[in-house]
This record gives structure tokens, sequence and C-alpha cells, in this order.
């Protein structure tokens, strides 16, 4: 036991036009290492495994408790977040590499603002009047509430994005973290004013139709949050609304 | 002449920020809107408990009033009374506006808000969206501001580090010098006002239960401008934190409500893991020392005798800072139904089950009571300037309750916006030299950053973060002793020294994340010279401050606000002390077993 130690590499990469190369790194095993206190101690001591001098890894990250949804990443080839992945429920050598379908900016970190920009776009908010005194709020049953908030803790981590099969550049779908907050503000009684306008921006290429039910979504989403049940009720009202348009027009 | 539409500068997107965005922008001003993070990933998600407001509907009598009084009392009379008084009657006004915005607060059967009791109060006053409010709360504002941003009236800049303020050639506030953190280029904004919305000063601590952003830089960087600094000593540390390699994670006091025992292995070389210790080898020392709090002696005891236990009988739990904290003698099926939840988060982040084995445990940094100083408009003594949430000092004296900060960084939000947008209506002509004060600004930054870029020493930013987080945990959190203060500050000047000497092994001029923080670190380690040095002064003990050789309240000759001002002549602190507006509220012992 004393001279456990842990071997990991990175998949690193300069800036968003270098090239990738792999880097590994060799630390004394302590109990309780998460992957995050594995690039602390790199920052301390940046030097590979065969002794060569290195830079400090860049990777997104600031809770540290799992809600924030900064610190997604491949690890094992798995979609998860670094600082609830213990080393000691790893394989080793850890494999670490930025998610693949988005843009890398530096080593870990990506580019994720496609989440922040679908979000406006299905305008995931409820559109109160103003800030000032106009009372309270819509009442609400316990198990609507528990409904909302079991969506309402989606981090815009995007694990699920990354590991759906039709995310992708050809088919342009918004991804299930998208779906999931339609639904949250479709069944808000203020926030369903706007339900018309979220299932329109969810029709057509890219919309709801691409998803292909693989279900890797719900898998690996580090909140649990029934994204699957999300798109099929939401698919469910975009095509009740598609048949409606039909008749209208 | 100011401008017919002004635009305002909020630094930083938790709960403060975004608030005060929402205000401005619903005054028909513009918001420019800078943070570290993408500001849906700001550290106001971490809060779990709830948010206090005098809602009083659970037919118990509370009031607005009551929320303030015990509000005073528990920040030990430190806090100015009106702004106070002002947040708990905005409260109730607050909570029913986020629940319009959609926070999905738990609710009773008839489908109203449902209100749990908290430390420090005798009413069921503190709202709650399952164990995350922080997070439900931000993410409401979050919404909002994204609403107000496709409709052009906020510019988001995410990944942007503030650097400093651009004053003009009287001291007044115009704008920001700012860093992009992809290309690390320097660039000004100019503004109307500015507010600063940036958070604790967790790093300073080293690990602390704050997120990584929390370094207190921004803070550090515009009290070396001038901004005045008030009660940086006071500073609140959790008993009962989960000590991690990366950070402290919390562990709720009803651990210990629900029969969890505190206990540390009687000899120090104690081998065998905690599990395996019977219990004649085991010392429950809070069980011992207070037969009748036993292991619920009030937060601020448990913390100090931990200390004592760990750092004077060197007892911590294999030589590290840690103690005991066992549930593991309550069967299964009571923890699951009482405590599920929390034991999720230490089976989660730890690895081993709480049911089976004792939890490891210490006491951590939580929160910051100090912070930039403000008047009752929330604005610093350099005009132009505001600050909000939990970087400025007001509210929560020399203790903060729990369910407090969510409150006050949204009251706080929500005063600053609208105060930001009338000064910067009446906001009088720029001297013409304006143009030369943003060069110089500019100029000044750009200098450190190639200074930086270019040093040739040989310390270890990271290193130097190390040592600075270890003597400030040890010294300058729990119990402080001033022979201890001085040391400390000796060590903060020499770390300074060093940090002269520092050399970046990364000095590429794309997403460098270890030149920002070696930024940054400059800024912290000025801070804490604050932090230590109100602390040396002030010989007294009082709410989270905590002083053995000085145990009781002085109220006579410290019932006043430490402001520090930088010196730059003799690169440290200037001290003045500010009376306490106790107008409303009397002030009287603060005693807990007795009320």
């Amino acid at each position: 036991m004393a001279n456990k130690s842990v071997l990991f590499k990175i998949k690193r990469q300069a800036s968003p036009t270098s090239e990738a190369h792999w880097e590994e790194f060799e630390l004394a095993w302590r109990p309780g290492l998460n992957v995050i206190s594995l690039f602390m101690e790199v920052a301390i001591n940046p030097v590979t495994r065969d002794g060569k001098p290195t830079t400090p890894i860049n990777y997104d990250s600031n809770c540290l408790e799992e809600v924030c949804g900064s610190c997604a990443m491949l690890i094992n080839g798995k979609a998860r977040m670094a600082c609830s992945a213990l080393v000691d429920n790893l394989e080793q050598p850890l494999t670490i590499e930025p998610f693949s379908k988005f843009p890398v900016l530096r080593d870990l970190q990506v580019d994720r603002t496609v989440l922040f920009e679908n979000l406006k776009t299905i305008k995931a908010w409820v559109p109160i009047d103003g800030t000032y005194a106009l009372g309270d709020g819509p009442r609400m049953v316990p198990k609507l509430q528990e409904q909302a908030y079991q969506l309402s803790q989606c981090m815009s981590c995007c694990c699920c994005m990354e590991a759906c099969p039709q995310f992708n550049e050809s088919t342009g779908f918004v991804g299930a973290a998208t779906i999931a907050q339609a639904r949250l503000f479709n069944m808000h009684p203020t926030g369903k004013v706007l339900k018309d306008e979220r299932l329109q921006a969810l029709m057509g290429d890219g919309g709801i139709q691409e998803c292909g039910y693989a279900q890797n979504c719900v898998e690996v989403c580090p909140k649990d949050i029934p994204l699957t049940r999300s798109i099929s009720d939401v698919s469910g009202d975009v095509m009740k609304k598609a048949i409606l348009d039909f008749f209208r027009t | 002449m100011a401008s017919t539409t002004p635009r305002i500068i909020i630094v930083g997107g938790g709960l403060a920020g975004l608030s005060a965005a929402i205000k401005v922008a619903e005054a028909g001003a513009n918001v420019d809107l800078f943070s570290l993070v993408p500001v849906k990933r700001s550290h106001s998600v971490c809060a779990q408990g709830g948010i206090n407001s005098a809602k009083n509907l659970k037919g118990e009598g509370d009031s607005t009033w009551a929320h303030f009084d015990d509000t005073v009392y528990g920040g030990d009379f430190l806090a100015n009374q009106g702004p106070v008084k002002q947040m708990c009657e905005m409260g109730p006004g607050i909570i029913d506006l986020l629940d319009r915005m959609g926070v999905p607060f738990s609710r009773t059967d008839e489908g109203l808000l449902d209100f749990r009791r908290f430390g420090g109060t005798l009413f069921h006053r503190t709202a709650f969206a399952g164990a995350t409010t922080g997070q439900q709360l931000l993410y409401a504002l979050d919404e909002q501001v994204r609403r107000f941003e496709s409709e052009g009236k906020v510019r988001k800049f995410e990944y942007w580090e503030f650097l400093s303020a651009v004053l003009d050639s009287q001291g007044v506030c115009r704008g920001i010098c700012a860093m992009d953190l992809r290309s690390m280029e320097v660039t000004t904004f100019p503004a109307d006002a500015v507010l600063i919305a940036t958070g604790g000063v967790g790093a300073i601590f080293g690990k602390s239960t704050n997120s990584v952003v929390c370094t207190g830089s921004a803070q550090g960087s515009l009290y070396q401008q001038g901004a005045a600094y008030g009660n940086g000593e006071m500073i609140q540390v959790h008993p009962t934190c989960i000590p991690g390699e990366d950070k402290l994670r919390l562990m709720s006091e009803s651990a210990r409500g629900e029969g969890g025992r505190v206990w540390v292995p009687k000899n120090p070389n104690e081998t065998r893991p905690g599990k395996q210790v019977p219990d004649a080898d085991r010392w429950y020392f809070l069980e011992d020392k207070y037969p009748k709090y036993g292991n619920l002696v009030p937060r601020d005891i448990a913390t100090r005798e931990i200390h004592e236990v760990v750092y004077d009988k060197g007892l911590g739990i294999q030589g590290q800072p840690m103690v005991y904290l066992d549930l593991s003698h309550i069967d299964r099926a009571t923890l699951d139904r009482k405590l599920g939840g929390i034991l999720d988060i230490y089976e989660k982040f730890v690895g081993d089950d709480p049911h089976e084995v004792p939890m490891k445990i210490f006491p951590g940094m939580h929160y910051t009571m100090g912070g930039l100083w403000v008047d009752a408009d929330q604005m610093t003594n350099i005009k132009g300037l505001y600050a909000i949430g939990e970087c400025d000092y007001s509210i929560h004296g020399a203790n903060r309750l729990g369910a407090n900060s969510l409150l006050s960084c949204i009251y706080a939000g929500f005063v600053a916006g609208p105060n930001a947008v009338k000064y910067a209506k009446s906001l009088a002509a720029a001297p013409d030299n304006l143009a030369t004060s943003f060069e110089n600004e500019k100029k000044r930054q750009v200098e450190l950053n190639t200074r930086l870029v270019n040093n040739q020493g040989t310390e270890n930013p990271f290193k130097l973060w190390r040592e600075l987080g270890e003597i400030m945990s040890r010294n300058v959190t729990v119990r402080r002793y001033n022979d201890r203060l001085k040391e400390t500050d000796a060590k903060l000047v020499e770390l300074l020294e060093r940090y002269r000497n520092v050399n970046l092994s990364d000095k590429s001029m794309w997403s460098n994340q270890s030149f920002l923080f070696t930024r940054q670190l400059q800024n912290m380690l000025q801070l804490a010279r604050v932090i230590t040095q109100g602390a040396f002064l002030r010989n007294e003990s009082r709410g989270s401050h905590y002083k053995p050789d000085f145990p009781e309240r002085d109220d006579a000759n410290f019932l006043k606000t430490t402001k520090a001002f930088f010196a730059p002549d003799v690169d440290e602190p200037r001290f003045e002390w500010e009376p306490v507006d106790f107008s409303l509220i009397k002030p009287r012992p603060r005693r807990y077993d007795t009320k």
C-alpha cells in the first residue's frame, strides 16, 4: 500500500487549432483522491511520468460538489463530472479526455455555449410581468413541484449531449437537456403561456424528431433527470401541435 | 454629460449580480455582465438549506421585526441596523417574486410554500427547494437574465476576469479593466456605475466550502485601489465539513441532531481503521466535556473543541486534521429515513458508506461576513462603485445565520441596481482627461501581465497558495491568539516577498489558467493581511471571532466596524474604526442557552 501509485493519461491540446497529444502522469496514491485533485497535484509539480517538465492542466471547474456543471469530461470513455469521479473506483491507467462533440478550447476545456443558446431559442423562462410587488406566486400541488424540481436540477453539464449518437453536426439535434427544459417551463402555470413557441422551436430539422431513442442520455445524466420520459412527453406535444397546425392552415 | 441610456457594469453573476442585472435592465439601462464562469455555474448553486423570510405561514406570529432581531442578535450586534431591517422587510416580497419566477419551492399539501426551521430562530422561516435551494434560486434569476439578454438589454462577458476599476482624476469610478480568459487580452470598458458582486474569499484559506472562483481577488484589487474593507476578520467556520483532497464539503448539522457522535482515537499513533477501534480506545471528547449538551453543543463551541483536540493535543485521525463523526451505531433504516440525502453526498465524494463506517470530518472556512465597506445605498467609498452580496460587509455583522445569505444577496442586488441607475442618470460629466485614465489603467495591468509572464524566479505559485491556506486555516479561523496572528502576518509578508520570485511553468498567452491564478494570488495575499491584522487588533470575542485570551464581548471598545485602507507607502493596511448604528435594537448579551 505504501508504494501504490495512480497512473493516468490526459489528452492535451494547446489551442483550438493545435494537434492533440497524450501525456502520462504518475502520482503517489492517497486515500480520497478524485480526478480534480490529480489536476491540482500536477499544477504543484508539472512533470510527466517520464520526467519531462510540462504545464498545469487546463480544465473548467467551480463548485466541485456536482451542482455547477463545470467539470464535465470523458473519464475512461464515459461523460461525467470530474469532481465526483473517485480514483479508487476507476480502472487504471485513467484516460481523461475533453468532450469529443464540442470545440476544444484548451486541454479539457470545451465550448458548450450551444446549450445556453438553445435555452434562449426555446425561451426557457417564466415570462413574469415585472419584479415589482405583484403578490403571491401560483399555487402548486406538491406532486407538480416534485416533478418540476427533478427537471430543474439540470446543471447544463452537457453529458447527455456528448453521449447521444444523434447529437452531431449532420443532424443538428438540440439534445435531451434542452427538451427537458422545454417540458419544465411548459408545465409551469405561468410558463406554459409560451408553450406553443417552445414546441415550434423544437419542430423540424435538429428538433425533437432527431432523437433515435438510444437512451444514452439518461444513463450518463449525473442528476438522474428523467430525460427519455421528457423527450417522449414533449414529442407527444409536438405531434399534437403539428396535427392542429395542419388543420388550421 | 451622462448618456441618455446609462450603462452599468456588473462583475459577478451569482445571486447578487443577477438580481442587480434584472433590476437595472428593468429600469431601462444597459447591463454589461462580467463573470469568470458562465453565470449559471456561479457559487450560489452550492447553498443547500434555504432562504429566510418572515412570511408567517405557519401560524406562529412571525414578523419581519422578529427576523430583524434574530439577524442582528445572531450577528452579535456588529451590523448597522438600518439595512438589516430593510432586508427583513423586503424578505416576503422577494420570496413571492422568486415563486412567480418559477422556483420549485417545496410545498405544503395545500400547494402553499413550505417553511422549515433553521439555526438562530424559533420560527419556521426558511423557504427551501429540495436540498439545492441556492441552485434553484440562481437558475430562476439566470433565466430572467437570459430573457433580457435575448432582448438585447444585457450583454454577457463570460470567461472574463475583473482586474481593476478605472478611476478618473477625481477618483470617481468610470469603468473597469478586464482580461479575456481565452485570448488573455486586457481591455477597458466604460460605464456610468460599476457593481461588484464577486462573492466570498474562501481560497485565501486554501481549502474551504467555497467554489474555485471565490478567491477574493476582485476585492483585494479594489482595496489596493483605495476601497475600504470592512470587518475583514469576520470569517464563519462550519464545524462539520468533509475534508476532501480538493475542497471541503458541508456535512449537515442534522447528522449530530440525529445522534451522531464525535470522537478521536485516544492513541495518537492509532493505525486501525475507525470501525475497528474498540469503544475503550475512543475519546468522545464533546460528550466528555459537555455532559449536558454532548455532541449538540453550538457550532462555534464544537468547532473550537475539534481544533483543540487536533492542533493542541495532536489527536487528529492518523495525524491528519480530522475527527470522526459516527452514525454507524444507528440502524440503517432509521438513518435512511432521517438522513438519506446527506449520507449519499458523503458516500459519493468519499466512497465510504457512513451507515457502516464513521465519517471523517473537520471544521472548514465557510462564509465571509466582512467585505467591501458600503453605505446604505450599497456604494463603496469610491464614488460610482457599488458592492453587493457576500463581497460586501453589511448585514451579517460578526456571524451569519443560516439561510440569511441568499436573502442578503438578492436584497443587495435589488437595492444597488436601482440606486446605480439613479446615480448614473445624475452623473456629472467626466473630467477632460478621462481617456488618459483609461489608457493608464490598461497600461498598468498590461505591465503587470508582462512582468509576471517574464519573471525568471523559482517559486511555484500553487505551492505559495498551499502555504497561505495552511497558515490562515490554522491561525486565523477558529481560535485566535495574538502571537500566532503576528506570526501569520509575518508569514504573509514573506509570501508576498517570495511572490516576486514566482515562476510560471506555463507562459503561453491562450487560456492560461495558472497565469490567471497567479495574478489573483497577489490580491489574495494582500487581503489576507487585512483579515489577519483586523483579527489581531480586535481584542475581544464577538460572533465568529474568538480569542481565548479575550473571551468576552467588549462593547465599550469594540462595538465598531473595522475599516481597512491600503497604505501604498508602507504596502500594508491602515485601520480606522467606525461606530455601529444600533439605534433600533439595543445590544444585549448573546446567549442561546437562556433565550
